[in-house]
């Protein structure tokens, strides 16, 4: 540490407060600030107009009596955990299938035409979708027809929706956990394979005891970051069926936007959002303590 | 990490052979980029499932800048993003700088406050920070989405790691000829970050881009809505409306994205993995 940077001198201490200045003025006043803001507004019932009222925890008790909000936490949940195992399952499958064997132009080709849709906006993803899934003249409606199953009702049923908001969500998002573990299985030394190789370990178990635990400390930090962005969806489901139909779609973050800016339920919304950061932060702990326990670091 | 094409591990699932190693890479790319072929097919499209109304060729297109100002909303995304782009390359590049060459009381615990700022999603403090947007009176204006975005927590950890692996020689060898510290970050470290910051400008290019949380909440005139929030009004204007013209819309709104994508895919890349290191 101390070889790296220089010692404090006079003629630096400029410099050093007019480069912290910008970010740490603003990291304060729109990151810091907004949390503890939040912490005390969710405490308060607010509704922009008339003086905030401070009434204890009984946001947090309304949370639990609303039944819209319960059910959006549970959505939300299921979500997280369905969204994150396909999810980590298809992009690790394909991210071994590109770093196999293969000339370099396909792994590139197949590289970056799986990681496109990362690029794209959600709301023209979820617009595009929308089309593909419409239940009259949608393309996959149409397929379906003609394979002989029949119209299926994909955004106008409960299940269906959630299906689509699934589908939709890991399409655009399973990118990001394949890049990653194409840079965890780029980083297992081939001396490992060829050694193993040659003591009879190949295909399955090799695959299961080698290149599994190998990038196991990869694994975690995808895991870890799918669930805090699956966590935060909105995007998606508020595009594709504006939370319905009835709640069915509804997400926390859902939940957090209506309360403040259609409600003006900004003490609700801000106990909604505290409760979210919650659950993010206990995942993460969980997460990390397990990873002691399993995860290999070679 | 560094040569991730010089890499070929051997398959762990050799026996799925190589005929089906392909045939699933090939269904997978397909289902990625067949539903823009798709979309770009339906633009162009001359017959409207939904209207049944004939057009022909690119009178979708036309359509959507009949129907929603396409040229306004092109113009308040991209003053959005390339000033928070910017704004996002300048300071994290001094931040981060800072972060990594000089030490001075506080040093670990300002660092250590910046990383958990990453911690909390924004969806969380969206509350407080439109409050504080009001009271500027920066309510329903382009600043509004541009002003709290400038600063980055993680573009700063970023390019403090970028300034960690440059030599620290360099900057001694130019205090030793006479550079003071502001010549030495701007004429020796600046100019070898430029890699480092155009990972940061990338991403926040592709990230703001396409952001529709913020604008959402931000904005309430249309002529300050973004392109994203303006395709999702074209639907909704519409109704049961022209497929094609919302598609059209669309495939305008990605031709940026896609432009990023072919001539930055390499620090587009290695941008979005950068926040996973073990």
């Amino acid at each position: 540490m101390m070889s790296t940077t220089t010692s404090p001198r006079k003629k630096n201490r400029a410099l050093v407060w007019v480069f912290l200045a910008p970010t740490v003025i603003g990291l304060g006043l729109f990151s810091v600030v907004p949390i503890i803001g939040s912490v005390v507004l969710a405490f308060f019932r607010w509704d922009i107009i008339t003086a905030p009222q401070f009434i204890g925890f009984d946001n947090f008790v309304q949370m639990g009596a609303n039944p819209t909000i319960r059910v959006s936490f549970f959505n939300t949940l299921t979500f997280v955990v369905a969204a994150v195992i396909v999810q980590l399952a298809v992009a690790l499958g394909l991210a071994i299938l590109v770093q196999s064997r293969m000339p370099d132009w396909l792994r590139t080709f197949f590289r970056s035409a799986l990681f496109f849709p990362l690029i794209l906006s959600a709301a023209s993803v979820s617009l595009i979708m929308a089309y593909l899934f419409n239940y009259e003249f949608g393309l996959i409606n149409q397929f379906l027809t003609l394979i002989g199953v029949g119209k299926v009702g994909w955004l106008t049923t409960g299940f269906g929706a959630k299906v689509v908001v699934l589908i939709v969500y890991v399409w655009q998002n399973f990118g990001f956990t394949f890049l990653m573990f194409i840079g965890g299985i780029a980083g297992i030394p081939k001396e490992v394979y060829e050694a193993s190789s040659i003591d009879g370990v190949v295909g399955w178990s090799q695959f299961r005891h080698i290149t599994i635990p190998l990038i196991s400390p990869t694994m975690l930090v995808a895991s870890v970051m799918a669930i805090i962005n699956a966590l935060q969806i909105f995007d998606q489901p508020w595009v594709l069926t504006r939370g319905g139909p009835g709640d069915d779609t509804r997400t926390a973050v859902m939940v957090i936007y209506e309360s403040a800016f259609r409600q003006l339920d900004f003490g609700g919304a801000s106990a909604v959002g505290i409760v979210l950061t919650l659950v993010i932060m206990v995942v993460t702990g969980i997460q990390f303590q397990l990873s002691k326990r399993y995860v290999f670091y070679g | 990490m560094s040569n991730i094409d010089a890499v070929k591990t051997r398959s762990s699932l050799a026996g799925l052979g190589t005929f089906g190693k392909y045939l699933v890479l090939g269904i997978a790319a397909f289902l990625t980029i067949g539903p823009v072929v798709w979309t770009l097919i339906t633009a162009l499209n001359p017959q409207d499932p939904v209207t049944h109304v004939t057009t022909t060729g690119f009178e979708a297109f036309v359509d959507v800048f009949e129907k929603i100002p396409v040229w306004l909303y092109v113009w308040n995304t991209a003053l959005v993003t390339v000033l928070v782009a910017a704004g996002q390359m300048i300071s994290a590049a001094m931040a981060g700088y800072v972060f990594a060459r000089f030490d001075f009381r506080g040093k670990n615990a300002l660092f250590a406050v910046i990383l958990a700022t990453m911690m909390v999603p924004m969806q969380v403090t969206i509350v407080p920070v439109f409050m504080l947007i009001r009271g500027m009176g920066l309510a329903d204006t382009l600043l509004a989405l541009i002003i709290p975005a400038l600063p980055t927590a993680f573009g700063t950890f970023l390019m403090r790691q970028y300034f960690m692996g440059l030599p620290v020689e360099l900057g001694e060898a130019a205090e030793i000829d006479g550079a003071g510290p502001w010549k030495t970050f701007f004429s020796i470290y600046l100019p070898l970050s430029a890699p480092g910051l155009a990972i940061v400008g990338i991403l926040a290019f592709n990230y703001h881009w396409n952001e529709f949380f913020r604008p959402l909440i931000m904005t309430i005139s249309e002529q300050n809505f973004t392109l994203p929030l303006g395709l999702v009004s074209l639907q909704g204007k519409l109704g049961s409306g022209s497929v094609s013209t919302v598609l059209a819309g669309v495939i305008i709104s990605m031709i940026p994205a896609l432009l990023v994508f072919v001539f930055g895919q390499k620090p587009l890349r290695e941008g979005l993995t950068a926040g996973a290191g073990k």
